[in-house]
């Protein structure tokens, strides 16, 4: 290097630099769209309904101002549906993109596995058998969905976590909790059934302030952990022992990593239900679209947001019928699920 | 940049499960220099590699680093010394060369810190250094065999470590490629007096390029030293269990092993052609 002349080493670094400024740059105004896309489906919802109501009146009603019809359709009703939307979606997103990330597998994401569906029938079971709501409902999936990760990634040790391995008894483990979930709806009371059905198909259905606190006050804990460790998760990508020669406390990110994002799943399967597929969709959606190379969390989660807002508007209007969020979503999943087991069988993986 | 840092291993027991892989291992690796691990396969020589990088904890005795024991000290303060390339390195999908190579810069970064002035140069003296300049904008995966080897060797310059060590670089490459690795590796240590330490397979290549010469049998050092004295036929026997000829290398009067092998032996080779 010392041979090449000076000026030629500023030419070279300005050009490597710019390179890198450019990606930056491109990745930085995809997920500025992405942010407007979500302001917009989140905007739309508050309007949009039997009623429709102009961005002026919404507006007033969010400042405060009564407006006569509007304060309770769109203060009570559509916003916190709206609100509860947007932090599932950005929940589920980043939650499920960490996952994905970390086991370096589309298919790892936390409801294929099964951690939404641990956090799913400890929420059925503690309300229809032991009649718990809103907190303490939360508390309990969050509580049993650890225990759900900390038994699959049990069960899957051996000489270290193999991705494949983990998937399968993930999987195993998810259709076992789904039929806990099925057998205690079959046995519900009347009355708890429509609560009940939530957890079946997650959905925006009878959405209050109460469901959006704690999910709100996860999000903002959980979700700055996980951007704090956003660099570990990042690096971690290069594999567990590049990792650790740049640096990285890898047992210790791994697990607190983890830890955090179960936390983060299973509060948004605790406030919505499990909203099918938006954890194992928004991540690869978002490496599409901003393009593979950098950090995928902040756009994962934008998009789990849009997807969810999105399903949650067509599930509403598109058609005669109102579905939840999650029939949405899983019409849009379930596809992918089978085109991603097509491609890995086709380029001779076993996963 | 510095080459004082001291590197050795103390009684250095090391194993996998209720597996021993090296047992009682002493080593002390020369600052400044080129040095060579060799060794038959499964000889525990990347193991012993894995666990001078800090990512396997010693059964028995320690790796040290400058007077302290290198698994008690914290993982981002031994990043800043010293460099390692894995032998199977994994690249996310659909990474640009120039974002790889700057995740070498990974420990000296704080953890709200921006990219500085000071990683661009450090990423661009890195690329230019392995000849990797023109990649910068390419994606890893549409790259060569060595054209990626040169990428990982790339950011693990961009590192900016005073020791770097290596597990089989030259595997997969064809012999232009290691032979342009290992030139890439022996510049390093001539202008910024990198010590360097890697496991190779190839025992004429290691006598060609080292500077220090470590051969390992059944998890102990069986030799170490000058290649020139630690290269011996007596060695290759004790080591792989092969009977060979020793000749001057031609071009650097190194030695260099010529296996006899069971066939095609019809004349007695002549010892000390050159």
């Amino acid at each position: 290097m010392s041979a090449v002349p000076v000026p030629q080493v500023a030419a070279r670094v300005a050009q490597v630099a710019a390179g890198r400024r450019g990606r930056a740059r491109r990745r930085r105004s995809v997920t500025g769209v992405l942010l407007l896309v979500v302001v917009a489906l989140f905007a739309t919802s508050l309007m949009v309904g039997q009623t429709f109501y102009g961005p002026g009146e919404v507006w007033r009603v969010l400042i405060g101002e009564p407006v006569p019809g509007a304060s309770f359709t769109v203060g009570e009703l559509r916003l916190p549906r709206a609100t509860l939307g947007l932090l599932t979606g950005l929940a589920f997103g980043l939650g499920g993109v960490t996952f994905q990330t970390l086991l370096r597998n589309p298919l790892a994401s936390p409801d294929v596995i099964g951690i939404s569906s641990g956090a799913s029938a400890a929420a059925v079971v503690a309300i229809v058998v032991f009649g718990l709501r809103d907190g303490a409902v939360s508390l309990v999936a969050v509580a049993v969905a650890l225990a759900t990760a900390a038994v699959i990634y049990g069960l899957s040790y051996r000489h270290g976590v193999a991705g494949t391995r983990l998937i399968l008894i993930g999987i195993g483990i998810a259709a076992m909790l789904n039929s806990v979930v099925s057998y205690v709806i079959v046995r519900a009371a009347q009355w708890d059934l429509p609560m009940a059905m939530q957890w079946l198909n997650g959905s925006l259905n009878n959405a209050t302030w109460s469901d959006v606190v704690p999910l709100l006050a996860a999000l903002v804990l959980a979700g700055g952990v996980l951007l704090l460790l956003g660099r570990a998760l990042d690096t971690l990508r290069l594999g567990d022992d590049t990792a650790s020669a740049l640096g990285i406390a890898v047992e210790r990110s791994r697990l607190l990593l983890i830890g955090t994002a179960v936390v983060l799943i299973a509060f948004g399967t605790a406030a919505t239900g499990p909203i099918a597929f938006v954890a194992f969709l928004a991540g690869p959606i978002a490496a599409r679209v901003v393009g593979p190379g950098g950090s995928l969390q902040v756009p994962a989660a934008l998009m789990g947001a849009t997807l969810v807002l999105a399903a949650d508007l067509v599930g509403q209007f598109l058609f005669d019928t109102r579905y939840p969020a999650g029939v949405i979503t899983g019409v849009l999943g379930a596809p992918y699920l089978i085109y991603l087991l097509i491609r890995t069988n086709r380029a001779g993986g076993s996963l | 940049m510095t080459t004082d840092h001291q590197l050795s291993a103390q009684g250095l027991g090391l194993g996998y499960g209720d597996r021993t892989v090296v047992t009682d291992l002493d080593l002390v690796v020369p600052p400044g220099r080129v040095t060579a691990i060799v060794g038959a396969n499964a000889c525990g020589k990347s193991t012993l590699l894995r666990s001078m990088a800090r990512l396997l904890s010693p059964r028995e005795g320690r790796v040290v680093l400058d007077g302290e024991d290198l698994h008690r000290l914290p993982t981002k303060q031994v990043a800043r010394t010293l460099g390692l390339l894995p032998q199977a390195p994994v690249a996310p999908e659909g990474i640009a060369v120039g974002d790889l190579v700057g995740r070498g810069r990974q420990p000296h970064q704080r953890m709200f810190a921006r990219w500085s002035a000071e990683d661009d140069t450090a990423v661009a003296a890195a690329l230019e250094a392995t000849g990797t300049t023109e990649l910068a904008d390419r994606c890893v995966d549409e790259l060569s065999g060595g054209q990626r080897q040169r990428v990982w060797i790339a950011m693990a310059l961009a590192q900016q470590t005073d020791l770097l060590l290596l597990d089989e670089p030259t595997t997969y490459l064809d012999v232009a490629h290691q032979v342009e690795v290992l030139d890439l590796l022996l510049d390093l240590n001539a202008a910024h007096g990198t010590t360097i330490v890697m496991v190779l397979h190839d025992l004429n290549l290691a006598a060609r390029y080292a500077d220090h010469l470590i051969a390992m049998a059944d998890g102990r050092v069986y030799a170490a030293g000058d290649p020139g004295e630690v290269l011996t036929a007596e060695t290759v026997r004790a080591v792989f269990g092969l009977e060979c000829h020793v000749l001057p290398d031609p071009t650097s009067g190194r030695p260099m092993i010529l296996p006899l092998g069971r066939h095609r032996a019809s004349a007695p080779v002549p010892v000390g052609v050159a």
